[in-house]
């Protein structure tokens, strides 16, 4: 799925945390996130989706340039990010916003919005104070928080969590990104202040033309909000589609498990019991060779799947998964 | 069993605490009843007083309570005339047992799961002797579906799904009539949740359990639900059973929030309810909805009676004015 259109690519990225015994002897790898391959278009809305301890937060922390990769290339509008300098990193940074999970954690307490907001502009080279306000009212009156100037003087615990998003959302917008890694941006947030929230973000992604990847583990609020999605386990993608393909055709075994588990709310769920993969996900210090989800699968091919580890297949256009079932 | 037996009746109850700035109603003025072998679930968004509920039931009261007020019966005690001595020794985990909210962290790391098990037992003397103790909970950790060589370690060699099926189990070893677990499965993975709920389904069918279910998300809220209590801003908007209510929901804020929940196999719009909550220091003494309420008219500036529509479901708002149903 690789084009010149991409705004991101990553290839076979591997993003390890080494640990080591009283600070110096070396004793391991966590393979967090352990050969990806993705591209993410222009102004396109991708999802990535997974259980905690899946290595979707590492790989957007690599993605942000916060954790150094330990192989693999990621490059952005050209440029590959995984070895720049100091004046080409702030660069990039201007270029990608970033949204945290939790609002109130992010933001600094003792500051107020104004300042907040202002701060970006103020590290990328803005210091006229009448180009930094209109900016800061153009935001946050996109972010529906109006009369702006109500906010300007609040500390965050002064607002609710869904004004806190906001802002966080208005921070990471205010340099005129090209793209937004928004990690888990609404699951501590209320479910009547969730989907406000991210109509919010989908309104910035279509006006702006912005390429957001939302990470998540919540896969029903995947389809309000992006075009493709990819899953990940233990590590790795093992499965990318269109999300309305996915979740009428999930392919791999761990996706089908996945939008089983998920309940809509229906008074009949009472009668009936899930169908649930034993097990638990793998130890990413030790991986079980081959397939990562050969342990807990159902479908399991004796003989392959605990040796060799699948490659991606392509058993329908646009449609990749990583398992031995759809070898032709 | 009598359908009409009643573990657990509520009336009137009002807690409210004391701060700085006044008292904060954070439960006001609640009523239900729950008969053997049912279970209700709460649901309601961040600070509406569903913690407080299940604390105001159990008697687990902080030090900075202004008003507790009410009527508590469980299985015909009136709970609240006890002391508290007589209170600890003769209903507290014997008759009604708790899970705390992020109970997989409660757990103590330098005690064995089994002891930490028995522990309820020994100081309630339910158990003959130490054995005695180590028998019951080593059946307790069948009932959640443990293997027993699990009960010898610690906690920290536990996954957390497990740690949480031991927290499960940990109330279950008395033989409580009732168990409120508060938030069993917010922290957990979705195929960890999913399972846990297939433990509370198959924990209420077997042994004919009685439980008040507190949660945010009304999705899996629906899997363990005989009936359903919606709460807001410290009262209970509306009590009902779960199939006819999520069918159709009655109150104007169900409504809307059961219209934020994003579901999987069909595709809706997703609504949200714009504002926010009322503040719980000074009240409104108008419905507490109102304010945020499309349906809202002039009636609603007086605080609606809880009407009985429908045959028994319970709705705390105007509109229901006409439609109520007295029996006998």
């Amino acid at each position: 799925m690789k084009n010149n259109n991409d705004l991101l690519s990553i290839e076979n990225l591997h993003t390890f945390y080494e640990l080591r015994r009283w600070g110096f002897i070396k004793t391991g790898n966590v393979r967090a996130v352990d050969g990806v391959n993705l591209q993410v278009k222009k102004g396109e809305a991708i999802s990535v989706v997974g259980e905690s301890g899946c290595g979707k937060s590492t790989l957007a922390k690599t993605v942000l340039g916060l954790v150094e990769p330990t192989d693999g290339k990621i490059v952005f509008d050209g440029k590959n990010i995984s070895h720049m300098g100091k004046e080409e990193m702030k660069w990039y940074r201007a270029k990608v916003g970033y949204v945290q999970q939790d609002p109130y954690g992010a933001l600094p307490p003792f500051m107020t919005v104004k300042k907040i907001l202002e701060e970006p502009m103020t590290i990328n080279g803005i210091h006229d104070p009448r180009e930094q306000t209109r900016h800061i009212h153009e935001g946050l009156t996109e972010l529906k928080m109006t009369p702006v100037e109500q906010f300007l003087n609040k500390f965050p615990h002064m607002l609710s969590g869904g004004q806190q998003q906001r802002v966080v959302i208005a921070r990471a917008t205010i340099m005129n990104p090209k793209l937004i890694v928004a990690d888990e941006p609404v699951s501590m947030l209320d479910a009547s202040v969730r989907v406000e929230i991210l109509e919010l973000l989908r309104e910035l992604q279509e006006e702006h033309e912005l390429a957001v990847i939302y990470i998540t583990h919540d896969l029903s609020t995947v389809s309000y909000f992006s075009e493709r999605i990819v899953v990940m386990y233990g590590g790795k993608i093992i499965e990318e589609a269109l999300v309305d393909d996915l979740l009428k055709n999930p392919l791999h075994p761990y996706t089908k498990a996945l939008l089983e588990a998920i309940s809509d709310p229906d008074g009949a769920n009472v009668k009936t019991f899930k169908k649930v993969p034993g097990g638990e996900p793998p130890n990413l210090l030790n991986p079980p060779p081959g397939c990562r989800f050969h342990p807990r699968c159902e479908f399991r091919i004796e003989g392959l799947c605990e040796k060799e580890e699948p490659e991606d297949f392509f058993p329908e256009e646009n449609h990749r998964v990583e398992c031995w079932l759809y070898k032709e | 069993m009598t359908r009409n037996e009643k573990i657990l009746e509520v009336k009137d109850l009002r807690l409210y605490f004391k701060t700085r700035y006044g008292a904060v109603q954070a439960v006001d003025d609640v009523g239900f009843s729950l008969g053997r072998g049912r279970s209700v679930v709460v649901v309601g968004e961040s600070g509406c007083g569903k913690t407080s509920l299940s604390k105001a039931i159990l008697r687990l009261l902080p030090s900075n309570v202004d008003t507790y007020k009410g009527q508590v019966f469980l299985n015909g005690t009136y709970v609240m005339k006890l002391s508290n001595e007589r209170f600890r020794r003769e209903v507290r985990w014997v008759k009604a047992a708790l899970v705390p909210q992020a109970a997989m962290n409660a757990l103590n790391p330098v005690i064995r799961i089994e002891d930490q098990i028995a522990e309820p037992l020994i100081i309630h003397e339910r158990a003959s002797s130490k054995e005695d103790a180590l028998k019951k909970a080593r059946d307790a950790f069948q009932k959640v579906g443990i293997p027993s060589a699990f009960l010898r370690r610690y906690p920290f060699e536990l996954s957390g799904g497990m740690k949480q099926r031991s927290a499960i189990a940990m109330a279950l070893v008395t033989n409580p009539d009732l168990v409120v677990l508060d938030e069993p499965t917010s922290a957990l993975d979705l195929l960890t949740q999913a399972n846990i709920m297939n433990v509370l389904k198959r924990i209420k069918k077997e042994f004919n359990l009685t439980y008040i279910l507190i949660t945010h998300d009304v999705a899996t809220a629906s899997e363990v639900s005989d009936d359903v209590a919606v709460m807001y801003a410290g009262q209970i908007v509306e009590f009902s059973d779960a199939e006819r209510f999520f069918k159709n929901p009655l109150h104007p804020y169900s409504e809307k929030l059961m219209a934020s929940v994003p579901t999987l196999k069909e595709k809706k719009t997703l609504g949200y309810i714009p504002g926010q909550p009322p503040s719980l220091f000074k009240p409104p003494t108008t419905c507490r909805f109102a304010e945020r309420c499309e349906k809202r008219f002039e009636k609603c500036e007086e605080d609606p009676p809880t009407f009985n529509v429908e045959n028994g479901r319970l709705v705390k708002c105007w509109l229901y004015e006409g439609d109520v149903k007295n029996e006998e």
